[in-house]
C-alpha cells in the first residue's frame, strides 16, 4: 500500500470511494505521522480519540453507500476555529484550556461533509505573526530546510501550524485564517496551496476574531484541486454572521482544469518593489509567461495607493484588535492572574496572559482610537482602504480579470531571524498580500519555483469579489507548469 | 435655544435672579422578547445569568445579529417624538472595561443615529404647554449587573441584562424647571406607553435618566453643565435638579465656577456627589462596530410602521375635547396614563349614547372610579367594577332612569356585590319616578304639612331647596329631581 499521508485529498476521495482502502487506515496512517513529526511542533493538540472515532463513522457512511463530499477526509484544524469541547486558545496563554461549547460554522460544515478532526493546529498568537514564532505554544518548524543546511527555518504566519502539518503529510488540509497574509504567506513559504476567499465567504462566526472587517477563513491543501474541494465545504451564508453573504456556493472543483483562454492578467507595477530579489523577479516573470502560453493575456496595470496599504493596515487591524480582544479580562473565561481590586485584576491578567506583539498591537490599536487620534489615524486609514479598493474596482472595471503577483517578498527566513529585531521587518512580509484584504478581495498562493537554496516559493492571484473559480483555473497552469513541491522527510 | 425667559421659572439667589437649564438623556428599556444582538430573553427577574447567550456573555468568536423587532420599536418611538427616522444608521463600539460590560465595548449608536432631530409637546400644571426639543434616540445594549453583596471580598456578576436593547432619548436643553424635566419625563413615558415600545416601569429600571443641569443669568449664554447620571424615578429627577441647580447657583454667588463633571445623587440625603469630573473622563474609543453592517430600510419599511401606531396621548386628548365636549383638564387626565384611557374608551364603547354621555361618563371614571381606585390604592386593572358595568350605569343616569344621587348609591353595591346594574335597578326598585302624578301628591302633601315654610318660601325662594330634599326624601330619592323643582315653583307660585 503507498504511503496514505501523500496522497492529495482528491486522490484520498477516490480512494476512498473505491474501497482501496478505509477511513480508519487513512486517519491512522495520519495520526502515526502527526506523532513522528512532533518536533515541527505543528499541532498544540492532537485528538486521536475523535479522530478514529469520526473515521468510523465515515467507514460506516462508505458501507452504508452514504457520506458527504469529505466522507472520511482527515483535516488539521487552526486553533483559532472553536472546535465543541476541544480545547481552543488562538495560541494564547490567556484562553488556558478554554473548551468552548459551540463548534464554528465552518469546521461544522467540515463535519456535516463528513470530515475527520485530527487535531488543533498552531498560530501565532491571536493570529498576529508572520512567522508563528508569536504563538504561547512555541514556533513552528517549517519541515523545508535550504539544501545542505539543517538550520531551523520558520513556516510562515500566522497560520503555520496548518501549512507546516499540510506540507509535511501530517493532514490533507487544513483550516486557516488570513487578516493580512496569514493563509497565503504561509503557504508561499512551505510550498502548499492556500486561498483566501472573498470577505463575506465564510462565515466568521466561531473564529477567534482578530480584526473583524479583514478576518477570512480559507483551506491550505497540497493542490489547488484539494483547496476547492475544501472551500466548497467551508463557504455559504450564515445567518449568524452579518456580514456573510447571501450568494450561491459554485462547485468550485469544476473550475480547477477550465481554460483561461483569452483571460486578462495584470501585473501590478506598484508591486515591483525597490531591492526586491531577482529570484523574486523572475519567479514573477516567469509565473506570467506559464499564463500566457495557456492563452491568456498579459496586461500591465497600476494600483497607485499600494504604498500605503501596509501602514494603513497596521492601524487598522491593531484597531480592531485593541476592541476584540478586550473580551479577554479574566472575568468570565480563560486565565485570571488575580489583583486587589478589579483594575490590578485586569492589568496582571493581560499582562500575564497576553505575549509581546499581542499587547504591542493593542496599544497601537488603543492609540489610533484614541481621542485626538482618531481622524489621522483610524480615520484617514479607512480612506486610503476605500483608494485601495478603488484601485482594484479600476482595474477589474476595465477588463482585468485577475492580477499576478509574488506571494511574498522573500523565501522562508530562520527561526529568530526577524523576532525580536525591528517589528516593522515582519510586517514588510505582508506587503504583498494586505492589500486583497484591504480590498475584502479573494486571492491564492500558489508554489512556482524554488529560491537559489531550494526553498519553495509563491506567486499570488488577486481575483474579483467572488470570483475564487477564476483564481482556481489559473492557479492549476501555474501549478501544472511548476509541479508539486515535497520537503524531505528529514524529522 | 432662548425662549422668553418665564419669571414663575427663575430661582432667587443672594444676588439676583437665576435661570435652570435643563437637557435629559433617558434611557428607555425596549419592549422586545430578545435582546438587541442576540435571541436571549429578556424578561425581568430571572435567576441570575439564566438568561445569557453565547454572545452576551463575550465568548470567543460571537457576533452579534440584530434583532429586527428592536429597529421597529425605535422607528415606531421616533415616529411617535415626531422625528427624522434615518434611513441608514451606524452602530458603533463604545470602549472601556467593566466586570459587567463582558465585550469590553457597549455596541452603541454615536456619529450617526436611527433617529434624529423630533420634539415632544409637554403639558404643564398651570394649563400652560412647553415644546422640548428631541436630539436624537439611538439603540445601544444594556449592561449586566455588578452584586457587591453575595461575598466577602468578591463581587458577582449577573448578565441577565448584558445586551438587552435600550433607546437613548436625547432631548434639547429646552427646559427651565425641575417642574418642566418632570413633565418631559412623565409625558415620554407616556408615549412610550401607548407605542408599548417601553413599559415604562422605572422600579424596574426600564426607564431612567441622565440630567443635565447648568444655571445662569436669565438672557445670559449657558452655564457650564453638570450631568447627574442614572436617576431612577420621576421624584429624584426633580429633586436632583433642585439641589443640583441651588448647589451651582451657590458656587457661581460665592465667586466660583463651575466644573465639568459627572454627579450622583443620592435619594437618601436628596443631594448630589462628584463621581468624576471630566478630566477622569473615559476616552471610549468610538469607532464603526467591524462585525455589523450599516444598517439600512427603505422609506417603506418607514411608512409600514407609521400606517399601524396606534392612536397617541395628543391625537386622543384632542378627540376627548372635540367629540365628548370634555375639559382640557379631564381630558389630560384621561390621556396622561393609557390604561386610564383605554378604561374610559372601553366605556365609551359600552355607551348606548356616547354623544351624548361622553362627557358624564368621563366625569364617573374620574371622580368616582378613580377616586375610589386612589382611595383603596387599586390600580385599574383592580377594579372591582368593569367598563361594562360602569357603562350602563352612566347610560341609566343618561337616560332618565336613576338619578345622579341614586347612581351613587348603584356604584357602590356594584363595586361591593357585583352585578348588572340595570337588573340591580329593576330587583332594587331604583328606578327613577316620572309618573307625574306620585310626585305632584307627594309636593301636595309636604307643602300642606308645612304651612309656615310655605310662607316663608316666597320671601327667601332659596329655601325650595329645602321642599325639594324633603319630596325626594318621601319617594326614596327616585323622584327626578328636575321634575320635583318645576312643580315646587308652581305650587308654592315662585
Amino acid at each position: 500500500m503507498t504511503d496514505l499521508t501523500s496522497l492529495t485529498l482528491a486522490e484520498a476521495r477516490d480512494g476512498l470511494a473505491t474501497k482501496s482502502f478505509t477511513a480508519i487506515e487513512l486517519t491512522d496512517a495520519h495520526l502515526a505521522a502527526i506523532e513522528r513529526a512532533r518536533v515541527l511542533n505543528a499541532y498544540v493538540q492532537e485528538t486521536p480519540e475523535r479522530a478514529r472515532a469520526m473515521a468510523r463513522e465515515a467507514d460506516a457512511r462508505i458501507a452504508a453507500g452514504a457520506g458527504g463530499p469529505l466522507n472520511g477526509i482527515p483535516l488539521g484544524v487552526k486553533d483559532l476555529f472553536a472546535t465543541e469541547g476541544t480545547r481552543t486558545t488562538a495560541c494564547s496563554q490567556i484562553l488556558d484550556d478554554f473548551k468552548p461549547p459551540y463548534e464554528s460554522t465552518v469546521t461544522s460544515r467540515l463535519w456535516r461533509d463528513g470530515a475527520v478532526m485530527l487535531g488543533k493546529l498552531n498560530n501565532d498568537e491571536f493570529a498576529m505573526g508572520s512567522s508563528n514564532e508569536t504563538s504561547h505554544f512555541g514556533p513552528v518548524l517549517n519541515p523545508w530546510r535550504r539544501q545542505g543546511s539543517d538550520a531551523k527555518l520558520v513556516p510562515g504566519g500566522s497560520s503555520g501550524g496548518s501549512a507546516s502539518a499540510v506540507a509535511a503529510g501530517l493532514c490533507l488540509g487544513a483550516t486557516a485564517t488570513d487578516t493580512g497574509g496569514s493563509i497565503r504567506q504561509p503557504a508561499a513559504f512551505t510550498g502548499t496551496v492556500g486561498i483566501k476567499p472573498t470577505y463575506g465567504r465564510c462565515s466568521r462566526w466561531g473564529i477567534v476574531a482578530f480584526a473583524s472587517s479583514l478576518d477570512q477563513a480559507g483551506p491550505i491543501a497540497r493542490t489547488v484541486r484539494d483547496t476547492a474541494i475544501l472551500l466548497r465545504s467551508m463557504a455559504g451564508h450564515d445567518p449568524k454572521d452579518t456580514t456573510s453573504v447571501d450568494r450561491d456556493v459554485p462547485d468550485y472543483e469544476a473550475a480547477v482544469g477550465k481554460s483561461v483562454k483569452g483571460m486578462k492578467i495584470g501585473l501590478p507595477r506598484e508591486y515591483r518593489l525597490e531591492g526586491m530579489p531577482a529570484e523574486i523577479e523572475r519567479l514573477w516573470t516567469q509565473g506570467a509567461e506559464w499564463l500566457k502560453a495557456a492563452g491568456a493575456e498579459l496586461v500591465e496595470v497600476s494600483l497607485p495607493h499600494t504604498k500605503y496599504a501596509l501602514p494603513a493596515y497596521y492601524i487598522v487591524a491593531p484597531a480592531e484588535a485593541s476592541s476584540n480582544l478586550a473580551r479577554y479580562d479574566g472575568v468570565r473565561y480563560g486565565a485570571r492572574a488575580e489583583g486587589r481590586n478589579i483594575v490590578e485584576m485586569y492589568e496582571n491578567t493581560r499582562a500575564k496572559g497576553f505575549g509581546a506583539e499581542v499587547r504591542r498591537r493593542i496599544m497601537i490599536g488603543t492609540y489610533v482610537l484614541s481621542a485626538g487620534y482618531y481622524d489621522a489615524y483610524y480615520l484617514r486609514a479607512q480612506k486610503v482602504r476605500t483608494l485601495i479598493k478603488k484601485d482594484f474596482e479600476d482595474c477589474y472595471a476595465a477588463g482585468v480579470d485577475a492580477i499576478l503577483t509574488p506571494a511574498t517578498p522573500t523565501a522562508a527566513f530562520g527561526i529568530g531571524e526577524k523576532a525580536g529585531s525591528d517589528p516593522i521587518e515582519m510586517y514588510l512580509n505582508d506587503v504583498f498580500t494586505v492589500t486583497a484584504n484591504m480590498a475584502g478581495l479573494p486571492g491564492i498562493a500558489v508554489p512556482a519555483g524554488r529560491d537559489a537554496h531550494g526553498l519553495p516559493l509563491g506567486l499570488q492571484l488577486i481575483g474579483r469579489p467572488f470570483d475564487e473559480e477564476t483564481l482556481l483555473s489559473l492557479g492549476e497552469i501555474v501549478e501544472q507548469a511548476a509541479g508539486h513541491f515535497t520537503p524531505e522527510v528529514w524529522w | 435655544m432662548n425662549a422668553p425667559v418665564k419669571p414663575s421659572n427663575l430661582i432667587k439667589g443672594a444676588t439676583g435672579e437665576w435661570e435652570m437649564v435643563i437637557g435629559l438623556e433617558v434611557h428607555a428599556q425596549v419592549t422586545s422578547n430578545a435582546k438587541l444582538f442576540s435571541g436571549a430573553s429578556t424578561a425581568f427577574g430571572g435567576e441570575p445569568n439564566s438568561h445569557v447567550s453565547l454572545v452576551d456573555a463575550a465568548m470567543p468568536g460571537m457576533l452579534p445579529v440584530i434583532n429586527e423587532e428592536c429597529v421597529r420599536q425605535a422607528v415606531r418611538t421616533g415616529l411617535g417624538l415626531n422625528a427624522r427616522i434615518n434611513l441608514r444608521s451606524v452602530f458603533d463600539r463604545k470602549n472601556y472595561f467593566y466586570p459587567d460590560l463582558p465585550q469590553g465595548y457597549q455596541i452603541s449608536q454615536y456619529k450617526s443615529p436611527i433617529v434624529g432631530e423630533g420634539e415632544v409637546v409637554v403639558d404643564l400644571a398651570d394649563g400652560a404647554s412647553i415644546t422640548v426639543g428631541i436630539e436624537r434616540l439611538h439603540l445601544e445594549q444594556d449592561a449586566g449587573k455588578s452584586l457587591h453583596d453575595q461575598h466577602a471580598d468578591m463581587s458577582a456578576i449577573d448578565l441577565n441584562r448584558s445586551g438587552v436593547a435600550l433607546m437613548e432619548i436625547v432631548s434639547k436643553p429646552d427646559m427651565r424647571s425641575s417642574e418642566q424635566a418632570r413633565a418631559y419625563v412623565t409625558k415620554l413615558r407616556t408615549i412610550l406607553r401607548y407605542l408599548g415600545t417601553c413599559d415604562g416601569d422605572m422600579e424596574k429600571g426600564s426607564l431612567r435618566a441622565d440630567v443635565n443641569v447648568s444655571v445662569r443669568r436669565p438672557g445670559e449664554p449657558f452655564g457650564t453643565r453638570c450631568e447627574i447620571k442614572n436617576v431612577n424615578s420621576i421624584r429624584f429627577i426633580g429633586q436632583a435638579i433642585e439641589h443640583e441647580a441651588r448647589r451651582q447657583i451657590g458656587i457661581l454667588e460665592d465667586g466660583g465656577s463651575i466644573d465639568q463633571e459627572t454627579r450622583l445623587f443620592d435619594p437618601d440625603k436628596g443631594e448630589t456627589r462628584a463621581m468624576r469630573s471630566k478630566e477622569e473622563a473615559h476616552d471610549y474609543r468610538y469607532f464603526p462596530d467591524p462585525d455589523l453592517l450599516p444598517l439600512e430600510f427603505s422609506q417603506d419599511f418607514v411608512e409600514a410602521l407609521k400606517a399601524d401606531l396606534p392612536e397617541l396621548p395628543d391625537q386622543k386628548k384632542t378627540r376627548f375635547i372635540g367629540d365628548f365636549g370634555l375639559t382640557p383638564y379631564d381630558a389630560a387626565v384621561l390621556v396622561g396614563e393609557h390604561e386610564s384611557a383605554n378604561f374610559y374608551e372601553a366605556v365609551l364603547a359600552g355607551l348606548a349614547n356616547a354623544r351624548r354621555d361622553g362627557k358624564l361618563a368621563a366625569n364617573w371614571v374620574i371622580n368616582e372610579l378613580f377616586g375610589r381606585l386612589n382611595k383603596e390604592s387599586r390600580s385599574i386593572a383592580e377594579s372591582p367594577v368593569s367598563a361594562s358595568q360602569l357603562a350602563a350605569i352612566v347610560d341609566l343616569i343618561g337616560e332618565g332612569t336613576i338619578s345622579g344621587k341614586i347612581a351613587k348609591d348603584l356604584f357602590e353595591i356594584v363595586w361591593t356585590e357585583g352585578g348588572d346594574p340595570r337588573a340591580l335597578v329593576e330587583a332594587r326598585g331604583m328606578k327613577q319616578v316620572t309618573d307625574m302624578g306620585a310626585i305632584e301628591k307627594a309636593v301636595d302633601d309636604i307643602v300642606a304639612a308645612n304651612p309656615d315654610k310655605a310662607a316663608q318660601v316666597r320671601d327667601k325662594p332659596q329655601m325650595i331647596g329645602w321642599f325639594v330634599g324633603q319630596v325626594m326624601k318621601a319617594s326614596g330619592g327616585k323622584a327626578n329631581p328636575q321634575a320635583v323643582n318645576d312643580l315646587l315653583k308652581t305650587k308654592l307660585g315662585l
